[in-house]
C-alpha cells in the first residue's frame, strides 16, 4: 500500500510588543531570570489583567497579512492545565472566538505551488521557562510569562516535510514584512507544532494524528516530519494502530518518543476569562491597518519582474526576506543594473554570510559600498575576479571598495604605453608563438596573453592586452 | 444527573488531588447534589438566547503598549517556599 503524509500545523509567533500581554513588564530577551516581573505576570492572587492594545493590533495586522478575516468580536478564554511554567495554572488564550479566522497562503515546491488554509489565529500568552539544571529539583525562570504570542493554525494541507517547510518560510516572510515579530528562531520567537498522519495516497479519510510540539528550527522541523511519517508507515505496516499522542522531538538523537507523563492528561476545561472584557473590532479599525499594510512578499515579487525585468527566480530570492529586499531597492536606487545587483546578492553575498554564519541583517557591507564596487568592475577600473576579492575585503574588514582596490594595487593597467612596452618585449622573447601564430594556430594567443597577465600580475585589462597583442604580433608577422 | 466515582477520580487528577475512596464516596454525593441543584437551570428554554461570554456590558478595555518598572529578583521570589540561582525552585519535572 501506497501512503501519504498529511501535515497540519500551529506556528507560535512571539510579538514584538515592548510590553506584555496584560501588565507592563518589558518583553525583552536574555534578561536575568526573573527581573522581568510583576504581580500580574507572576499570577498573584487579585490582580487584574489588562490587554495591551498593541497586541490586537499586531495580531490584526498578521491576520490581513495572511489573508484572514478579522472578528468583529472576540473574546480571551481560561485555558487550564498545571505545569510550573505557568504560574497561573492556566493560560490565558481564545478557545472558540478567535480573533482571526479562515485564511489562504500560497506555496511554491519544486516549481509546483499550493494553497494552504489557515484555519484560524488567536493571541494568548507565552509561558515561562523551566531550567533542568538543580541537583534536586526544577528552576523556573518566569521572565517570558505574559510575553504575548499568536498561534496560527493551519489546515491539515501539507503532504511533505518541504511542504511543511515551505509554509512555515512563507509565514516567517510575511510576518517579517509585518514587522509583528523579528520571527527569530534561536531566540523562540518563532516555533512549530506538527500534527502528522498517514493515509492511504487518494483516501479523503484522515488517519490518526500525532502532535509534536516545539520544534525551533527550520532543519527541526523537516527531520522530525522525515521520522515520525517513517515510524508511522513502519505501525501501519506492521498492522497497529497508532496512538493519538504527543511526541517529543529530540533534535540532539533525531528521534521522536512519546510522552505519556501525567502531565499529558489534557483537558483544558477552557472558560471565558472573566477578568478581560471581549474584543470588538470596527471595521474601519480593520481599513486602517489594512491600508497601513507594507508591500508583501507575493506583491513585491511581481513588482520585481515587472519594474527591474528580474527572472521570478531572482525575484523570489530577493524578496525571501525584508532585509534583501531593501538592500536590493537602496542598491538600485544608487545604480539601475538591477540584474547585476541580484546576481552579486544572490551568488557572491550567500557563501560569505554562510562562512562567518552570519545573516543579511549584520553584514559590514553597504548598497551603497556594493554599488560602488559594480561601477568600478562594469568601467573596468577592476576584473570580475578582483571584484570578488574586494567584496569579500568589504565583507571582512567593512572598508570602501575604492580604498581597497588603491591598498591591493587591484586597478587594471589600461594605460597602453606601458602595457604595449611590456607585450613588445613578451612578444620578442616568443619568436615561436609568432611563427605559429604566423602558420595559423590561434593557440599561441592565448600563451601570450597568459604570459602579459602573468607580467602584470593579472592587472592588464584583458581585452585591452588583447588588441595590443594581435597588434604587435601582426607587426612582427610583416 | 448524578456524578459518579469515576468522574470525581478524574477532575481530582487534573486538579492533581488526592482523595481516600471514602472521601471519593462523599465528594461524588455532595458534588453531585450541587450538580443537581445547579441542573434546574436546564430546564428553561435557552435555544433563542445567546450565550453570555461576559457579564459586564464592557468592550475593548485596553492599556498602552508602555514599559513599567517590574519587581526585583529578590520581591520576586519572597513568596517562593523554594528558590535558587535566581530562580523558582519547584519538584523535578519529568523532560
Amino acid at each position: 500500500m501506497e501512503y501519504e503524509i498529511v501535515i497540519g500545523m500551529e506556528i507560535h509567533v512571539e510579538l514584538g510588543t515592548k510590553s506584555k500581554i496584560f501588565c507592563s513588564c518589558p518583553t525583552e530577551f536574555g534578561a536575568e531570570e526573573n527581573t522581568h516581573t510583576c504581580p500580574v505576570c507572576l499570577g498573584m492572587p487579585g490582580v487584574l489583567p489588562v490587554l495591551n492594545e498593541k497586541v490586537v493590533e499586531y495580531a490584526t495586522r498578521a491576520g490581513l497579512a495572511l489573508g484572514c478575516e478579522i472578528a468583529h468580536y472576540s473574546k480571551m478564554d481560561r485555558k487550564n492545565y498545571f505545569y510550573p511554567d505557568l504560574p497561573k495554572a492556566y493560560q490565558t488564550s481564545q478557545f472558540d472566538l478567535p480573533i482571526c479566522n479562515g485564511g489562504v497562503i500560497e506555496i511554491e515546491v519544486d516549481g509546483i505551488k499550493k494553497d494552504v488554509g489557515i484555519t484560524r489565529i488567536h493571541i494568548e500568552e507565552d509561558a515561562g521557562k523551566l531550567l533542568h539544571e538543580s541537583v534536586d529539583g526544577t528552576l523556573v525562570d518566569v521572565n517570558r510569562c505574559g510575553v504575548p504570542l499568536i498561534e496560527i493554525v493551519s489546515e491539515p494541507d501539507m503532504s511533505s516535510a518541504e511542504e511543511a517547510r515551505a509554509f512555515g518560510e512563507k509565514v516567517r516572510n510575511i510576518l517579517e514584512y509585518t514587522g509583528v515579530s523579528d520571527c527569530k528562531m534561536q531566540e523562540g520567537s518563532m516555533r512549530f507544532d506538527v500534527n502528522l498522519s498517514m493515509r492511504e495516497k487518494g483516501a479523503t479519510v484522515l488517519g490518526t494524528r500525532t502532535e509534536m510540539k516545539n520544534l525551533n528550527s527550520f532543519r527541526a522541523l523537516i527531520r522530525a516530519v522525515h521520522y515520525e511519517s517513517k515510524r508511522q508507515i513502519i505501525e501501519l505496516k506492521k498492522g497497529h494502530v497508532i496512538t493519538q499522542e504527543t511526541r517529543k522531538w529530540d533534535d540532539t538523537k533525531g528521534t521522536s518518543s512519546s510522552l505519556r507523563s501525567k502531565e499529558e492528561a489534557h483537558d483544558y476545561r477552557y472558560f471565558p476569562e472573566p477578568d478581560l472584557v471581549p474584543i470588538v473590532i470596527e471595521a474601519d479599525y480593520i481599513a486602517k491597518i489594512k491600508a497601513a499594510l507594507p508591500e508583501l512578499p507575493e506583491a513585491k515579487k511581481q513588482r520585481y519582474m515587472d519594474e527591474y525585468k528580474l527572472p521570478e527566480y531572482d525575484a523570489g530570492v530577493l524578496t525571501a526576506t525584508g532585509i534583501l529586499a531593501n538592500f536590493f531597492e537602496e542598491a538600485v536606487g544608487l545604480y539601475n543594473e538591477p540584474k547585476q545587483i541580484s546576481n552579486w546578492l544572490m551568488v557572491e553575498i550567500p557563501p560569505l554570510l554562510k562562512e562567518k554564519e552570519l545573516c543579511m541583517e549584520n553584514i559590514s557591507i553597504t548598497p551603497l559600498m556594493l554599488t560602488e564596487l559594480l561601477k568600478l568592475v562594469k568601467d573596468d577600473t577592476i576584473s570580475g575576479t578582483s571584484g570578488k576579492e574586494v567584496l569579500k575585503e568589504m565583507f571582512s574588514t567593512g572598508k570602501n571598495p575604492g580604498d581597497i582596490v588603491k591598498d591591493k594595487g587591484l586597478a587594471q593597467m589600461s594605460d597602453t604605453t606601458e602595457l604595449e612596452a611590456i607585450i613588445e618585449k613578451i612578444v620578442a622573447a616568443n619568436p615561436k608563438s609568432v611563427e605559429d601564430i604566423g602558420a595559423g594556430s590561434d593557440k599561441a594567443y592565448g600563451f601570450l596573453t597568459g604570459q602579459v597577465m602573468k607580467a602584470t600580475k593579472g592587472q592588464a585589462n584583458p581585452q585591452v592586452a588583447n588588441e595590443i597583442i594581435r597588434a604587435v604580433v601582426a607587426k612582427h608577422l610583416g | 444527573m448524578s456524578l459518579t466515582r469515576e468522574d470525581v477520580t478524574y477532575v481530582a487528577n487534573l486538579a492533581r488531588l488526592e482523595f481516600s475512596d471514602d472521601e471519593v464516596t462523599a465528594l461524588a454525593d455532595q458534588l453531585g447534589a450541587v450538580l443537581d441543584y445547579a441542573q434546574t437551570l436546564s430546564e428553561l428554554d435557552t435555544s433563542q438566547v445567546k450565550a453570555t461570554e461576559h457579564v459586564l456590558a464592557m468592550k475593548n478595555v485596553f492599556r498602552e503598549d508602555v514599559v513599567k518598572p517590574c519587581l526585583t529578583n529578590e520581591e520576586a521570589l519572597a513568596n517562593a517556599p523554594e528558590s535558587e540561582a535566581g530562580c523558582f525552585k519547584v519538584p523535578r519535572v519529568m523532560e
